[in-house]
């Protein structure tokens, strides 16, 4: 059987450069840290989300609260899968009022935002949500489209795009996976 | 030495993980006794979850939107029936109550033509409490919905006793290693049957105490995975104990001349301060209600710092939701 080929998108270099940029354009398009809370998406959006806040610190010198969210609750494919396992949602401050910059590894359907932002919204009444992605790959099913993007990346729908982090997996980077079985 | 052992420590002890199993998802409830480790430890960390959701502003999340789930209940109960609407709607799904008392079943409805009836008005859970044993076991093989066993004859209430681990970890960290004693009519109890296949098979040891009438024969204790004793004295059943369990004197279920009198058994069995003194500093008393204050327990003690009773109750609704949310999801 063919293997599956894979693609190198990003390299641990070119990860830190364009996490680098995304937080000064948060920074810039919010005027400073003032309100702001950064949001992580299990499971890759947090280890993002934790360099976005360790940027804003060397840049700015102050430190955003960052908070973990689990929309497993709040999915619209609850019935379509088995059961996923849960993880617990902690968010350290009060969001409302705040500007919640979610951010996620891979902007795909918009489906897990969606959810996302139903989570967010049982929370708190932020003042705005604005969101970050490392991969944006299109095929959107939402009228849903991110603030910030880290790269731009024209994929097929049988593809798949592995976002992989040294906390999580060991390594830093980000690559294509062509399936062994191309679907005519 | 009255201590009997009457069940032994199979030859491996259960391994603790925390992965769901690879096979299909479970559809019911019915007792624990076809739990794996794996299963209730996956039970165990989604309740934690959903504590969670339980202590935010909005305690409701969206998951079983659109779901409906029937109690239908042919015996007394207030924690489990509301335990289980409260999670339901946590959960974001309807509830509709059926109380065997007020339904056709005073008609002369069978049990399976209520459950149909049930099945045709839209029903996705069926949660049941029978004073048949067995009773949802039959009307698992009759209706598509997911049936849980909220507590049949004397045979089994699981969700009480995942609630009970549940509880059990919380506070005290671990189950495998601890000695827990139940204590009372254990004969007569489903709450005790569905304790001991979760505490046994979660590696936990089990001491019975109770008058020897209302102890179970040794054959009871067959099977089970971990160490099971059993003792008519209270003192050595407390003895080294983490955890005591009290159960209530099920005075309705009394079939007659199982003990001398009430005031004997509380002379002999009810857990007071003194007594709860040989149990190991900070263990924990547990009561699956509702308490015979007085009987089986003396007040002092339910009310004290050890008694994580009312604890119970709050888990038992993150328990059921963790429940109602594995159960919902389909096949791979």
């Amino acid at each position: 059987m063919p293997e599956a080929s894979q693609k190198r998108l990003l390299a641990a270099d070119d990860i830190r450069r364009a996490v680098a940029r995304l937080a000064h354009e948060v920074l810039e398009h919010n005027e400073g840290v003032d309100s702001l809370v950064l949001v992580g998406l299990r499971t890759r959006g947090i280890p993002l989300a934790r360099r976005l806040q360790q940027r804003i610190r060397e840049f700015e010198g102050a430190d955003v609260p960052l908070g973990e969210l689990d929309i497993t609750l709040y999915r619209d494919d609850v019935y379509h899968h088995p059961p996923r396992a849960l993880s617990p949602t902690s968010i350290p401050v009060d969001i409302s009022d705040k500007t919640v910059i979610l951010v996620d590894d891979v902007l795909y359907t918009g489906r897990t935002i969606r959810a996302a932002l139903d989570a967010l919204i049982d929370l708190g009444r932020p003042r705005a949500i604005q969101l970050v992605c490392l991969i944006d790959r299109g095929h959107r099913e939402l009228p849903i489209r991110p603030d910030y993007v880290g790269k731009n990346v024209p994929t097929s729908r049988h593809e798949k795009v592995a976002v992989r982090f040294e906390e999580v997996d060991g390594v830093d980077e980000v690559v294509l996976i062509q399936p062994a079985a191309v679907p005519a | 030495m009255t201590l009997e052992v009457l069940s032994r420590p199979g030859p491996i002890p259960p391994a603790a993980g925390s992965i769901l199993p690879a096979r299909r998802p479970r559809r019911n409830v019915l007792d624990l006794d076809d739990f794996s480790v794996a299963e209730i430890e996956a039970v165990l960390d989604t309740a934690t979850a959903m504590k969670d959701v339980l202590r935010r502003p909005i305690k409701k999340v969206p998951t079983l939107r659109g779901k409906t789930l029937v109690t239908l209940f042919y015996e007394a109960s207030t924690r489990t029936r509301v335990g289980f609407e409260v999670a339901a709607k946590a959960l974001g799904a309807d509830t509709v109550s059926v109380a065997a008392a007020t339904s056709s079943v005073t008609k002369g409805e069978s049990l399976i033509d209520t459950i149909r009836t049930l099945q045709a008005l839209g029903a996705d859970f069926v949660v049941m409490r029978h004073h048949q044993a067995g009773a949802p076991y039959v009307v698992a093989e009759e209706v598509s919905a997911s049936v849980i066993n909220a507590g049949d004859g004397w045979h089994a209430h699981p969700t009480q006793a995942l609630l009970d681990l549940f509880t059990i970890r919380e506070r005290l960290g671990r189950i495998g290693g601890l000695r827990v004693a139940i204590v009372g009519d254990i004969l007569h109890s489903r709450v005790a049957r569905s304790n001991l296949w979760g505490l046994t098979l979660m590696g936990a040891e089990v001491v019975l105490c109770g008058p020897p009438t209302l102890l179970p024969v040794a054959s009871f204790c067959e099977g089970l995975p971990w160490k099971v004793e059993r003792t008519y004295r209270l003192d050595e059943a407390l003895d080294g104990a983490d955890v005591v369990m009290l159960l209530r004197m099920q005075l309705e279920r009394q079939t007659g001349g199982l003990f001398p009198s009430l005031r004997e058994y509380v002379r002999t069995y009810a857990l007071t301060e003194e007594r709860l003194a040989r149990a190991r500093p900070g263990a924990l008393v547990m009561h699956p209600g509702p308490m015979n204050e007085g009987v089986e327990i003396d007040p002092r003690v339910a009310r004290g710092a050890q008694s994580v009773i009312e604890a119970q109750v709050t888990n038992g609704v993150a328990v059921r939701m963790a429940l109602l949310y594995l159960l919902s999801g389909l096949p791979a």
